[in-house]
Formats: structure tokens, sequence, C-alpha cells
């Protein structure tokens, strides 16, 4: 059996009966398990143009199933059911249901690139992972995950100063996030650092945080990524179908 | 080119977090080039790279935003080298270099947000970015550092540590992988050769581009903590007193995921970690204060004083 086709016998498709004769012969015991049949009526022959359409797709119509983007995945080492080659199949078979059962995964890829390295199709699976994430979430398939919400707060610290500032941008993210800001490793892993500090520093952090650091006479260079941003969003929203303008990157926000 | 002399003066690009949580990291490579005798000319005005999550918006406006950096080295104050300690800005750098080099849309939109904000437009080839451990490397090389080394690492052992945006994906490093003396993508080297210089015992370790999950430190902690504690447990198992690294987000993130595990999960783990700039300065007789070890959230005081280092 080729592996793509691991996901028909899931559970559910499995049918086992304890007592069972076929024409006069009793084939109770492991021959009475069988896989039902199911037809596929359900493609969405958009999908793989779609993702192709969002930053990092554009090259996963070059895929040819070898497997050295799973085999080589950081995550997958940690989570087998984390598999880059199955999703590109999916998407590239038109497979949307299947695809959505693994919507709180996709989005964890780390981008170490290890995919990238390995690829002999340069696919660049890292950037697959990360706009079947997009795709997801423009779809309506599933809220913003965590790194999306990550993505969006220090891109629009970026565009706004030219600059980040590390203790803004994670105050930010566990707003946009519901998170508390003083969790307990948290505390300790501050208290550590701020233990060999210079007052000096200290000071200058705090101030860091408080009074956000900008690149000079950055106004005009926000304008032009800003514009550009809004032209780019407006493009990935009118690629998918059906995508809800809700989900829509607003630097703004 | 000849690099002993090129890299004796470069534009240095320090980025977003050297400022912040990557402080100990500034401050020790700046001390250790003026130890060394080198200069460093920081980049005027400086912007974000992009890091690891501008790209996801968009690829272009990474490519923008680093190209901006590289113009102002190269058209405001004459620099064809620009030296980045901090692995994503390297990567950045490097990607947008790759990218207006290969990609036609990438010149456009970078042409278009450059002339729009008022800038001269990056034309590739105009500066060689590199990493400062290619700075250090080939300004001063393994040979001089040895006999410039006071007291040296007296056989600290020290497992290196690379993460990923150092040699991830290789068509973006043109130059490594060229055979000897160059850097390798698959076991990089140059930390392991400009410590053992130094006087350190590099273990053998075999997670050196491991990922420790930094682009998720905070958006997906558990995958982080379990990234880093497989890192930490591999050095300690390794013999390794010390973790030297070379990129502020892997940093901070071991040190992060290490309270984390031990603070969530139980799990306890004694290796330090420092930047190898920290390590190198401590070898050449800078104190610990001024190299910024105390800035560490992992305090790697004790290991030191225990080999009497410092």
């Amino acid at each position: 059996m080729p592996i793509h086709e691991k996901n028909l016998i899931r559970p559910e498709n499995l049918s086992t009966h304890e007592n069972l004769v076929i024409d006069g012969v009793d084939v109770s015991g492991d021959w009475s398990t069988f896989i039902k049949s199911r037809v596929v009526t359900d493609y969405n022959d958009d999908m793989q143009d779609e993702i192709a359409a969002l930053p990092g797709g554009e090259f996963i119509h070059r895929c040819w199933q070898c497997g050295s983007c799973t085999n080589s995945c950081t995550v997958n080492a940690l989570d087998p059911e984390f598999n880059p080659r199955h999703w590109i199949y999916l998407i590239r078979m038109g497979f949307e249901d299947e695809l959505v059962r693994d919507k709180d995964l996709i989005w964890q890829c780390v981008s170490c690139n290890k995919c990238t390295y390995a690829c002999p199709r340069d696919v660049v699976p890292e950037g697959v992972m990360k706009a079947t994430a997009h795709w997801l979430e423009l779809k309506g398939h599933t809220p913003k995950s965590p790194s999306t919400e990550f993505d969006e707060e220090f891109s629009s610290q970026v565009f706004r100063t030219g600059k980040i500032e590390d203790g803004r941008v994670m105050m930010n993210f566990f707003r946009r996030t519901g998170q508390p800001l003083l969790q307990p490793w948290l505390i300790a892993f501050v208290r550590r650092m701020i233990a060999g500090l210079p007052v000096s520093w200290l000071m200058k952090m705090g101030w860091a945080t408080v009074f956000h650091p900008r690149t000079k006479g950055w106004g005009p260079a926000r304008e032009a990524i800003e514009e550009y941003a809004k032209e780019m969003e407006l493009k990935h929203l009118a690629a998918v179908k059906g995508a809800s303008p809700e989900a829509r990157f607003d630097p703004a926000k | 080119m000849d690099k002993k002399q090129a890299y004796k003066k470069v534009a240095y690009y320090p980025g977003c977090a050297l400022e912040g949580s990557g402080h100990g990291y500034n401050r020790s490579t700046k001390e250790l080039g003026k130890k060394l005798g080198l200069e460093l000319e920081e980049v005027k005005n400086w912007n974000c790279c992009g890091a690891m999550e501008v790209k996801n918006i968009d690829p272009k406006i990474q490519t923008y935003l680093s190209s901006r950096v590289m113009s102002i080295a190269a058209n405001e104050m004459g620099h064809d080298v620009v030296m980045a300690p901090c692995n994503g800005c390297y990567h950045n750098l490097k990607k947008a270099e790759y990218d207006l080099t290969n990609d036609e849309g990438s010149r456009e939109v970078t042409e278009r947000l450059s002339s729009k904000a008022g800038h001269q437009t990056y034309q590739a080839g105009q500066v060689e970015t590199i990493h400062a451990l290619d700075w250090i490397k080939d300004a001063i090389g393994e040979e001089e550092l040895a006999k410039r080394v006071k007291g040296g690492l007296k056989g600290l052992k020290i497992a290196n540590y690379y993460g990923c945006m150092y040699t991830r994906p290789r068509h973006i490093f043109p130059e490594k992988d060229q055979g000897p003396g160059s850097e390798s993508t698959s076991a990089p080297h140059f930390m392991d050769d400009l410590l053992a210089a130094a006087g350190a015992e590099n273990v053998d370790f075999a997670l050196k581009t491991a990922c420790c999950g930094g682009a998720h430190t905070l958006s997906d902690k558990d995958t982080s903590t379990k990234l880093v504690v497989n890192i930490l447990k591999a050095a300690e198992e390794a013999g390794a007193e010390v973790i030297a690294t070379e990129c502020p987000t892997c940093h901070a993130g071991l040190e992060m995921h290490q309270v984390r595990a031990e603070k969530e999960f139980g799990i306890k783990t004694n290796v330090k970690m420092m930047y190898f700039t920290q390590l190198l300065g401590v070898a050449l007789g800078l104190s610990p204060r001024k190299v910024g070890i105390l800035e560490n959230a992992s305090d790697g005081r004790a290991a030191l004083k225990a080999r009497q280092i410092a």
C-alpha cells in the first residue's frame, strides 16, 4: 500500500465484524476487518494554486514526494504526526478535508530550514508550511495561530518604527494571545538576567520598552512599506476563494 | 580580496536583539574588536532586518529592509564589508543579496520601496556580508589568536552551538562548502577552531546545527522547551561545561527554556551559555564584567573560576 493512503485506515474507516461468513466460508478473526471503500468526491481543485499564491508557497508544484523534508524535520522528530511531505501531497491532490484535520499542527513549523536544505527540488517546504498555515486562517478553518499573532505584532512594530524592542514585542504578544505577563518561569528568568546587569543597562532597557527605539527619518519608509503591504494583503485575499477579510494582516492594529 | 586587510575595518550591524536581550553579545563584540585592533563603524541609523517574522507577511519587504542596511553601509558610509554578529541579521542580509542577484521581482520591489523611502537602492554586490565568526577567523586567524591569548581557556570543555540561520539554506551562502579553509554548512567549525586556538577543549557535540525553536520561543513554548532540553542534555552528556553561542536568539532561547524546563517540568541542567566573543575576550585577558558575562541569565562566572580562567 502506498504510504500516502494511510489516512484511509484511521479507526473510523475500519469495519470489524465478530462473526462473518462470506460465500459459505467463515472468515471471522483477522479476516473480518475491512477498510471501508471511499470514493473521493470532495476535491478542492484550487487549493494548490491558492497556496502557491501566498508568500512561501510559490514552488509547491515542484514536489515529487521524496520525503526528504519530513525525514529532516525538527518538529517531526518530536511529533510523527507533523509531516510536511504528506501535507504537500494532500494539497496537490486537493484533499481539503484531510488537510484541515491537521490545522492545529501545521503552524508549528519552527522555520529551522532543514527541509529547505535537504529538498532536491527547491520546493522550499518551510515556506509552503507558512503559506499553508496562512491559507487555513484565510479560509476560516482556524483562528490566527500564536505564530501568526507574533509575526503580525513583530512586523507592525518594524513597519511603524523601523525597529523592534524585545520587551515590548513580548508584552504586546501576551496581550494579543490573552496570556498573563507574569508567568512564573518568566519571572525567574528575568530575575536571573537582571541579577548581574549594571544599573545603567537596566535603565536603558526599561527606557527602550517604554519609549520605543526608532530609526530616524523612518516616516517615508513606513509609508512605502505599509502601502505595499496593503496591496499584497488584498492580492492574497483575492487569490483565496471565500477568504475572510477578518484574517487580513492590518499593521495599524 | 585580501580578507585580512579588508576586515580590519568593517561596517557593524548589531541589530535589534543586540540592543535588547543580546546586550552581552554587543558589548563583548565591541570589546573584542578593540582588544584585537579591529575597527567597527556602526551602520548609521539602521533598521530591523525583518528577523524571522516579516518574511511571513511578505518576503520582499524583508528583502527591502535588509537591503536598506546594506545601502547605508555602501552608499552613505563607503563600506564594502558589513559584519553582523546576529545569525538572523546575517542570514537575512545574505538572503537579500541572493534574491537581489537572482530575482527580478525582488529587485523591482526594493527599487520601489527605496525610492519612496528616499534613499539609494542597494545593488547586489555592493557589500559583502560576514558573520562575527568570519570577521575574527579571517582578520585574525587561529595562529595569531593563539599568540595573543593571555591565560587562555585552560581546557574549558565547550560545546559549540551554531543554530539554524548560520548555515541554512546552503544556496544563500555561496562562500561556504568551498573546500579547505571555508566554512562547512553540514559541520560548521569556525567557532570550534577559534575557541580551540584560545585554549578550549571542544567536546564532540552532535547538535551543533540543531534547532532551538527560536522562531517560536514565545509562540510555541512547549516545543521550544523540548528542543532546548535536547540541546542542553546532549551538551552535558558530551561533557561540556559551557555552550558557546554565536546568535542572540539561540542564546536567549537556551537561557529562557533552561529556566522554563526547570520551573515547569522539573528538568534541571547546569551547563552555562556564553557568547563565543565573551569566551575569546576572557581568553585574551579581558574581565568577565567587561565582556558582559554578568549580563547573561545563565551566570557562567563560577565555571570560569573553577578553572581559574578569570
